[in-house]
C-alpha cells in the first residue's frame, strides 16, 4: 500500500523519511539535547536579555527595561577600561608566552631527550592542578618581604635591588597574574605540539638536510608549515581561555589596588555576586561574549583552522 | 635527527631546568605544609622543611568539617562523570551514525557554544537554577557541571566512534541487532580509552569547580571543598601551612590520576580536535 503512494508524492515521502529518520536518533539525542538547552543555550540567549534591563534579583519581581543604559554606563565606566587593558594584556602575554615556551619544550623533548615521558608528566603538572591551588601557591611565592620569590631575585640572583611588595601596586601586581597564566598553559601547549611534531615524517627533515637546510631553516621551513593546523588550533583555544581569565585574578589580587587589576570576568562577577547588579555584570558579560565570539570567528575564518566535521 | 650522545645530555639538562621551575611552586608549597606554622614564614625560604611535621595537615582535616566537604565534592564529582559518560556518549554516537535533517545545524549549535566560555553566562546560569530550586543542591551543581560538558565531550567522542571500524556493527546488524545493541555491545566496548579520557577529565573538573559551586551553594552541609579551601584561606590569611595542608589534600585525586593515569588524558588530549 505504501509503496504507489510514495512513488507518487515523493515531497512528503522525503519528509516522512526524515521523520523516521529523527525518530531513530531522538533516544540517542534528546536527553543531552535538553540539559543542553536548559542549563547552556537558554543561558546564554537569557543572559543577553538581562543585560538590557535593570533586573532585579528579587525572585518574581517586575524588570525594568533599561534599553541601552548598562551599556552607555561600561562605556563611561573607568573600570571597565582597566578591566578591558588588563585582559588585552593577559591575552597578547600569556597566549604567545604557552605558545613559545610550549613550542620550546615540544622541540627539544622531540629531539631524543633523555626519559621524554618522565619530563613531559612535569610540565604537565600544573595544567592538572585546580587554579584555586595555583593561586594560592602564587600568592604565597609573589609575597612581600622574604617571600621565595623576592628571597631568589634579590639574594640568590641580585637582579632586584630590595624586596618588593608584589601586590601594592598595579605594575608589579600584573606579574604574578601573567606569569601564573604562562606557567600553568606550558604543559597542554606543549603536549598539543609534541603530538603534531611526531606527525611530521623523518624523510622530510633529512631530504631539507641533503639540500643544505640549516636546523634554523628547516623548523621555519618544514616544521611551521606542517604543524600549521595544530600551531592555529592551539592559539584559537588559547585565545578563548585567555579572554576568560578570572579565578588567578580572583584570588590573586581580587582587582586591588583600587579596581586596577581587574578583569572582565571578575569584575561581571564583583557587579553580579558582590553588588547584585545582575543588568550590569550581564552586560559586561555579553560585551565580552561578543568580543570572544568575534575573534575565535575570525581566527577560524581567515587563519583556515579547521575543525573536524 | 640523529643526536650524539653529549648534546643528548646537553639538551636532557636544558630541560630539567625546565622542569625545576615548573616543580618548585609545588616544592614550596609541600615544604610550606610541612612546616608548622609559628606566626612568620622561614627566611630564608627553604624547599626542605628544617624540622618536618604533618601537625598542620592534621589541624587542616579535623578543624573544619573537611571529611564532609571532602564527601561532598566526591558526590559531585562522580554524579558529574556518570551523567557526563551517559549524556555525551549517546548523542556522540548519534552524531557519529545517525544522518537526519538538520544535523548539520545541530552540530553547530553545540560547536558555537564552544567559542564561548561558559562563565560569560555565570548570571543568567544563576537564574535559571534558581528558578528550578536547584540551589544548594549537590545534584543540581552536577546537572549544571554535566550540561556545560556535553557540547565538548560529545565534540571529542563523535570523533573517536566515527574512527570505529563499521564491519563490527555490519555483523551486529546481520545478527538482528539493532542500533542499541550496536551502541551498548560494540561502540563503548571498543571506546574505553577515549571514555576513560573524558572520565579523567571531567572527574578532575568538577572537583575542581570553584565559580559555579561559590554561587550555587551557600549551605555549608553541601559545601564542595574547593570554596570550602577559598574560605578557609580567607579565614587563615598568612598561615599557609594550613592552607597548603588543605590544598594538598584537595590535590589527592589530581596527583593519582597523574600517576597511574597519565597515558589516558595525554593521549586522549592529543587525538581530538585538530586536522590538517
Amino acid at each position: 500500500m505504501g509503496a504507489p503512494l510514495r512513488a507518487a508524492a515523493p515531497p512528503s515521502t522525503a519528509r516522512r523519511h526524515g521523520l523516521r529518520a529523527w525518530l531513530e536518533v531522538v533516544p540517542f539525542l534528546l536527553p543531552g539535547l535538553v540539559l543542553f538547552a536548559i542549563f547552556v543555550a537558554w543561558p546564554l540567549l537569557q543572559g543577553l536579555r538581562i543585560s538590557f534591563y535593570h533586573w532585579s534579583i528579587m525572585p518574581g519581581a517586575e524588570q525594568e527595561f533599561a534599553g541601552l543604559a548598562n551599556f552607555k554606563r561600561a562605556s563611561l565606566d573607568p573600570v571597565v577600561r582597566y578591566t578591558i587593558r588588563n585582559t588585552l594584556l593577559y591575552v597578547i602575554v600569556t597566549v604567545p608566552g604557552q605558545m613559545i615556551f610550549g613550542m620550546l619544550v615540544a622541540l627539544l623533548l622531540n629531539a631524543a631527550v633523555f626519559g621524554k615521558t618522565y619530563w613531559r608528566a612535569v610540565y604537565y603538572l600544573p595544567v592538572l592542578t585546580s587554579w584555586v591551588v595555583v593561586a594560592f601557591v602564587f600568592k604565597y611565592l609573589f609575597g612581600g618581604g622574604g617571600s621565595p620569590v623576592n628571597y631568589i631575585l634579590k639574594d640568590v640572583l641580585h637582579l632586584l635591588p630590595s624586596y618588593v611588595d608584589w601586590f601594592q601596586q598595579y605594575r608589579t601586581a600584573e606579574v604574578p597574574i601573567l606569569v601564573l597564566g604562562i606557567w600553568k598553559g606550558i604543559g597542554w601547549t606543549m603536549v598539543m605540539f609534541l603530538a603534531g611534531l611526531q606527525g611530521i615524517s623523518h624523510d622530510l627533515y633529512e631530504a631539507a638536510a641533503i639540500d643544505g637546510a640549516s636546523r634554523t631553516q628547516s623548523f621555519w621551513r618544514v616544521t611551521v608549515p606542517l604543524m600549521r593546523p595544530v600551531i592555529l588550533f592551539v592559539m584559537v583555544m588559547l585565545t578563548i581561555g585567555a579572554f576568560s581569565v578570572f579565578i588567578s585574578v580572583n584570588i590573586l589580587t581580587n582587582g586591588a589596588p583600587m579596581n586596577e587589576t581587574q578583569v572582565v570576568l571578575s569584575y561581571m562577577y564583583a557587579q553580579g555576586f558582590g553588588f547584585f547588579d545582575f543588568g550590569y555584570g550581564a552586560a559586561l558579560a555579553a560585551l565580552l561574549g561578543v568580543l570572544i565570539f568575534t575573534i575565535s570567528f575570525l581566527q577560524f575564518k581567515f587563519l583556515g583552522v579547521k575543525v573536524e566535521q | 635527527m640523529k643526536l650524539s650522545w653529549p648534546a643528548r645530555a646537553l639538551l636532557t639538562a636544558v630541560v630539567a631546568a625546565g622542569a625545576l621551575v615548573m616543580v618548585i611552586p609545588f616544592l614550596y608549597m609541600v615544604s610550606t605544609a610541612l612546616t608548622k606554622y609559628a606566626f612568620t614564614m622561614p627566611f630564608p625560604p627553604r624547599i626542605i622543611p628544617e624540622q618536618p611535621t604533618v601537625e598542620e595537615f592534621v589541624r587542616a582535616w579535623t578543624s573544619n568539617h573537611f571529611a564532609l566537604y571532602t564527601f561532598n565534592s566526591l558526590y559531585v564529582a562522580v554524579l558529574t562523570v556518570a551523567g557526563v559518560l551517559f549524556f555525551s556518549s549517546l548523542m556522540a554516537y548519534g552524531f557519529a551514525r545517525f544522518e537526519f535533517p538538520g544535523k548539520e545545524v545541530l552540530f553547530r549549535i553545540l560547536l558555537f557554544t564552544l567559542m564561548v566560555p561558559d562563565m560569560v553566562a555565570l548570571i543568567p546560569m544563576f537564574l535559571v537554577m534558581r528558578n528550578l530550586h536547584l540551589l544548594d543542591s549537590r545534584t543540581g551543581l552536577s546537572l549544571l557541571l554535566i550540561s556545560n560538558s556535553t557540547a565538548g565531550n560529545t565534540f571529542f567522542l563523535r570523533q573517536f566512534f566515527q574512527a570505529l571500524p563499521r564491519e563490527l556493527e555490519e555483523a551486529v546488524r546481520i545478527d538482528g541487532g539493532g542500533r542499541w545493541t550496536i551502541y551498548r555491545h560494540v561502540v563503548i566496548p571498543l571506546s574505553q580509552p577515549a571514555l576513560a579520557t573524558v572520565a579523567i577529565m571531567t572527574f578532575l573538573a568538577a572537583w575542581d569547580e570553584y565559580f559555579k559551586a561559590l554561587i550555587l551553594i551557600k549551605d555549608e552541609a553541601v559545601r564542595t571543598l574547593p570554596v570550602a579551601i577559598r574560605l578557609f584561606q580567607q579565614m587563615h590569611g598568612t598561615n599557609w601551612s594550613l592552607v597548603f595542608a588543605a590544598s594538598l589534600i584537595a590535590m589527592v585525586p589530581a596527583i593519582t590520576f597523574f600517576i597511574f593515569g597519565q597515558k589516558y588524558f595525554i593521549s586522549g588530549l592529543t587525538s581530538g580536535g585538530v586536522k590538517g
